[in-house]
């Protein structure tokens, strides 16, 4: 998303001029405006990046690949990955209609540019050393696999190892089903990790994006010490479109959003992008021992 | 009074039953799934689309007992050979069930669900209802009861039997004070020493609007998290259906046990054939592709046990599936109860964090030699002061 393409000019040199302006809206510079899905106003691209992503207009927060939400969230240069390299090798050598897990892979890896759904690392935080896990929303719908669950079981050895606080930001579709039970599995495994977290006295924060849903909700993501929400995400446990299927009844307005679950008690608080670094290092520094 | 009759010849039957077990004959199963005291008996409506050969012949015995009672000629032998037949058939349509065809017949309507098990393995059952928050679900029930000489928490799903039942328990879609029920009783086990048998069949957490209000994700985490460090042993069974995130928020435990055409997946093959094709109705392959059979998954080291089904599947035979299940419980709880507590959980950690990672390990393991793995055991050994001068 936040790629900049090159701006074309409306015509090239070899064209020349022919007298006319008439040329098609497709030609139009791509990716330099946006339309906002919640207020619906055309949005200057490079501004909306100033903005942290955020609409100017209507504060709807845009999803953010890792490497900008790392950017947004850590100091300076300081976080440092570990596993960057771990790829999944398929458990289930899943092939449905000609399509193969494998494939599905590759072209998400082109895509996002990112290895798997999730980056690790320690980072600092307004100067405050944590143990960091993004979330990918871009490689297959942030969702869960076996590589995603090592990763973050492995930050929990870590951040308990070096006493530190984890940091995780979720943003995920759920637990992968091209991975079938081992990708179920992850569940018991992330929240059998946090309990070793939990017993050795360690601070967990997690915060939920744009969206938080099926098994990544139903396991680590609600189980942090503090929970986080960013406005307007979508967090539930079913998707909003299997349970007006399976209900047949129109959704209320603002059903499964942040402000829905803070309503009904389900997460701390809700805090804009721009203040979310400020936010947990005030909750770290709550939380010292 | 033929009712009334037949319960007799049942109660008669039940007491040489024995002697049927040991004669193994050959039509033993078909004659326990047609008792007339046996509530899942198979009538004509109840052949799945794959088992139209059996149909068959269920329909020509019945046919031949019609005309020995009303003609009064023996046709015994006739309906021995058909019975014979019959056996034959299903023992090879049920040895080679692909995917899809496990999935029907692990949602047959006539299949054991959790009030027979209750009725039939659990002695002295006591229900414990509520959630003290908010109310009692149905789809879950938790009790205290003996599984053979031990006392256990139960917990399980239940489905209905009949179409009140069924709306009064969601289909055996539990909600979150389902899940809250769960693990408020399985803590009060705990504070006793009494282990804990979950029995799993439900296709899934139920998707309503209430559910999501009241915390059906964080339902289920706190359930994942308290039974990974819970201090009794945990023994959880798929008897029917295990459907993804509901199933998994009772399955958390030392051993995970699957009924042979039960399935257990991340992802109904519907819901799956939606996502990738758009399109339900391709679901047998999804089915497929999901690897969501007991086999499949006892490959993959995903499940520590298969617990035989009867010939034919769980519906033709309760009894004896519900007696596999007994063996099952009673014989792991006389090993779990054995190891210490400690242990046991640092093994259930252990095992909990080598989900996806344990084929290849396993597989390694196997590769090297019983011999080197002896001796490589040996050296490891630290040397024993004391029996090494008891030597000299």
């Amino acid at each position: 998303m936040a790629k900049k393409t090159k701006s074309k000019p409306v015509l090239s040199k070899a064209e020349g001029w022919n007298g006319f302006s008439l040329k098609p809206r497709k030609d139009m510079p791509e990716g330099l405006w946006m339309q906002c899905p919640g207020c619906e106003h055309m949005l200057y691209k490079s501004a909306v990046e100033k903005n942290m992503n955020v609409c100017p207009e209507c504060n709807h927060h845009f999803r953010i690949e890792a490497a900008i939400r790392i950017k947004y969230l850590a100091d300076e240069d300081s976080f440092q990955e570990i596993l960057s390299e771990m790829t999944t090798d398929d458990p289930l050598n899943f092939k449905f209609r000609g399509t193969t897990y494998k494939q599905r892979i590759k072209s998400d890896e082109k895509k996002s540019g990112a290895r798997e759904a999730m980056r690790i690392g320690k980072a600092f935080i307004k100067g405050r050393a944590v143990f960091l896990a993004v979330m990918e929303p871009n490689f297959l719908m942030g969702s869960m696999g076996f590589v995603v669950g090592e990763k973050f079981c492995t930050a929990v050895d870590k951040a308990i190892e070096e006493a530190l606080p984890l940091v995780a930001v979720c943003c995920s579709g759920g637990a992968r089903m091209h991975e079938g039970v081992v990708s179920l599995g992850q569940m018991a495994k992330t929240s059998a990790a946090l309990a070793k977290l939990d017993e050795a006295g360690g601070l967990f924060i997690s915060v939920l994006t744009d969206p938080t849903t099926g098994g990544v909700s139903a396991s680590f993501a609600m189980l942090g010490d503090c929970l986080i929400a960013e406005p307007g995400a979508l967090i539930g446990f079913a998707g909003p479109r299997t349970i007006a299927e399976t209900i047949k009844v129109e959704l209320p307005e603002g059903f499964q959003t942040s402000e829905f679950m803070l309503e009904h008690g389900f997460v701390d608080m809700i805090v804009h992008r721009r203040d979310l670094r400020s936010e947990i290092a005030r909750l770290v520094d709550y939380c010292q021992k | 009074m033929p009712a009334v009759c037949g319960q007799l010849f049942y109660k008669l039957f039940r007491q040489v039953h024995c002697v049927f077990f040991l004669l193994r004959m050959p039509w033993r199963d078909i004659l326990i799934a047609n008792m007339p005291g046996n509530k899942n008996k198979i009538t004509n409506g109840d052949h799945l689309d794959f088992e139209d050969t059996v149909a068959d012949l269920d329909q020509q015995t019945d046919e031949l007992h019609r005309l020995s009672s009303v003609k009064g000629i023996d046709y015994s032998a006739e309906i021995r050979r058909l019975r014979k037949q019959q056996v034959a058939e299903l023992k090879r349509i049920y040895s080679n069930l692909n995917a899809w065809q496990t999935v029907q017949v692990a949602r047959h309507p006539k299949r054991p669900i959790l009030t027979d098990y209750l009725d039939m393995m659990v002695k002295d059952f006591r229900e414990l209802h509520g959630d003290r928050c908010f109310g009692d679900d149905r789809a879950i029930i938790t009790g205290f009861g003996h599984i053979g000489r031990e006392r256990v928490l139960l917990v399980g799903q239940n489905k209905g039997r009949n179409t009140k039942e069924k709306v009064a328990c969601n289909f055996g879609c539990p909600n979150p004070e389902g899940y809250r029920k769960a693990i408020l009783k399985m803590k009060l086990a705990e504070k006793f020493g009494i282990p804990v048998v979950t029995l799993i069949d439900t296709p899934g957490a139920y998707p309503g609007i209430g559910a999501e209000e009241r915390g059906q994700a964080q339902a289920i985490a706190v359930n994942l998290i308290e039974m990974s460090r819970l201090r009794v042993p945990i023994i959880c069974i798929v008897i029917g259906e295990g459907g993804s995130g509901g199933a998994l928020g009772i399955g958390v435990g030392d051993r995970l046990a699957m009924l042979e055409f039960a399935y257990y997946s991340v992802i109904s093959p519907e819901g799956c054939a939606a996502i990738l094709w758009r399109d339900g109705s391709q679901a047998p392959d999804a089915a497929e592709a999901l690897k969501l059979t007991s086999k499949d998954l006892y490959k993959l080291k995903l499940v520590d046990a298969i617990v035989p089904e009867p010939l034919g599947g769980a519906h033709r035979n309760v009894h004896d599936t519900i007696y596999n299940v007994e063996k099952y419980i009673v014989k792991t709880l006389r090993e779990l109860k054995r190891t210490k507590i400690e242990n046991l959980l640092e093994n259930r950690y252990k095992k909990l964090r080598s989900i996806g990672a344990g084929p290849t390990e396993k597989l390694r393991r196997k590769t090297q030699p019983a011999k080197d793995r002896i001796k490589a055991a040996l050296k490891a050994l630290p040397a024993k002061p004391g029996q090494i001068t008891t030597k000299v």
